[in-house]
């Protein structure tokens, strides 16, 4: 019921009430009604919820996501190579 | 990156690296805590999230997922699905709804029992269809038997709106929407005994995704405030709900009790402005709305404003939709999970009795219900 798909405006129809998106290839129809006028133009990305485009994705905070979770595993990788030094360097068996 | 591409906003927010960083991140700071955090998520689609990923077994032992309310299907009681049931069968009427509505059962049978009876009942994608079928059908009434939260209510309004617009006269509409913080503070502030208990038990809350696209971050503000229970509103996929955690986990530590929003890429505190205009032009609250398990909520449930109830099919149909409260299966105890108070496996009847084939409560027959993510996903399929 909640669950709400991210999907691509690939057209908007010429009233401005209805878009076509793309969702991982597959075309559907969306209602713009809940957007307000000029709230959609193509190439934005939405979320699609029953036949409605609900709301805008914003792109900035997508990528800065994606940023954060990139940062996150470096910062990971790091950490791990510093254990696996420790670690050996305090190993027994040297 | 330079640029967002469609595939990033369902691989990287799924990505199994991540999530295991994340799974690191909370067991060293949940380390650090001499105490046990209990989180509800309040919405199923977490829920489902949850089980679908296996995140019980990625989050330290001290770190406790309490299945919340947020499953409309769940917690409608069976006297609404029976108004739904009596509608339908008016062979004048096609009565018309959204998601797994169709296989709950009432205490006359399901929709789908009244389709088998010659019952016109028609399962939509979009409340919109509710036009075409319409136009097709100038002889029938379409009730619409609108059902959500937050997430839905402004579809429901937007399909009025068009109906008012376009002068369909055959269009009804039976309504259904409740809306979210009402019940999180039930859930809090109820004396019931059961909930009172329960009430120790909920110290933060991973907000609903959807629910506050449409209504902002805004609505949870008294929860940190007035409550004491941090909110961080989360997106649904793993990656979110990981991230989600970890950040209720690090307001602990650092002694903070806020409202934050991890899904920012489609909340904000204010949330969709027309979305709310349209609900607010067409609907008003009821002061009770009764969700099943947890009783009457009041101030929790939404009607259509008067001046359009010659569009309530409550209103219109008052004659033959009967007022009584109907309880639950006595086996079933979907009002305990609803409440947070119990998991589906300490049911007797989950998974024998009850199955998504054969559904006893409401939580096994919504695909967002907490039973039929953990028949689901507890490898019982």
């Amino acid at each position: 019921m909640c669950l709400s798909i991210p999907s691509k405006v690939v057209k908007i129809s010429e009233d401005k009430t209805v878009c076509t998106v793309d969702t991982m290839g597959v075309k559907r129809d969306a209602s713009l009604l809940m957007m307000g006028e000029d709230g959609v133009k193509i190439g934005d990305f939405v979320l699609l919820h029953i036949g409605f485009v609900m709301e805008k994705i914003d792109e900035k905070e997508a990528l800065s996501s994606i940023e954060t979770y990139k940062e996150i595993l470096e910062a990971m990788d790091e950490e791990e190579r510093r254990q696996a030094i420790l670690e050996d360097d305090n190993c027994a068996n040297r | 990156m330079k640029k967002l591409q469609l595939n990033n906003l369902y691989d990287n927010f799924r990505d199994g690296e991540t999530i295991k960083a994340y799974a690191k991140i909370i067991a060293k700071d949940a380390k650090k805590l001499n105490r046990d955090i209990n989180i509800m998520e309040v919405c199923g689609g977490h829920t489902h999230t949850i089980m679908k990923f296996g995140l019980p077994q990625l989050v330290p032992s001290n770190i406790n997922f309490i299945h919340g309310p947020g499953c409309p299907v769940c917690i409608m009681p069976k006297e609404r699905i029976d108004h739904a049931f009596i509608l339908a069968m008016q062979s004048d009427v096609i009565l018309v709804t959204l998601g797994d509505m169709i296989k709950v059962p009432g205490s006359k049978g399901s929709l789908q029992n009244a389709r088998s009876k010659g019952a016109d009942v028609r399962f939509v994608y979009s409340p919109m269809e509710c036009i075409k079928i319409a136009k097709e059908n100038p002889t029938k009434k379409i009730v619409f038997f609108a059902i959500g939260f937050e997430t839905t209510t402004p579809m429901t309004a937007v399909l009025l709106d068009q109906v008012m617009k376009q002068n369909i006269s055959n269009i009804l509409f039976h309504i259904n929407h409740v809306t979210v913080p009402e019940v999180m503070k039930e859930l809090i502030n109820s004396r019931d005994i059961h909930i009172d208990s329960y009430n120790n038990r909920i110290d933060a809350f991973l907000g609903p995704s959807h629910v506050s696209v449409i209504a902002g971050s805004k609505i949870y503000k008294e929860f940190p405030e007035k409550y004491g229970r941090p909110v961080v509103v989360s997106g649904f996929e793993p990656v979110d709900v990981m991230q989600g955690i970890s950040m209720i986990v690090k307001q602990f530590l650092e002694n903070r009790c806020e409202l934050e929003i991890q899904y920012r890429r489609v909340v904000n505190y204010n949330g969709n402005l027309n979305a709310q205009k349209v609900i607010d032009r067409y609907f008003e609250k009821v002061s009770l709305f009764r969700w099943r398990g947890l009783g009457n909520v009041a101030d929790s449930g939404l009607k259509l404003k008067d001046e359009y109830s010659r569009y309530n099919a409550e209103v219109v149909y008052a004659n033959i939709l009967p007022k009584a409260e109907i309880e639950d299966h006595k086996l079933c105890i979907c009002g305990d999970i609803l409440r947070g108070m119990a998991k589906p496996t300490e049911c007797t009847i989950f998974g024998t009795a009850c199955k998504p084939t054969n559904p006893i409560g409401s939580c096994m027959v919504s695909s967002e219900g907490a039973c039929s993510a953990y028949y689901k996903y507890g490898n019982l399929l």
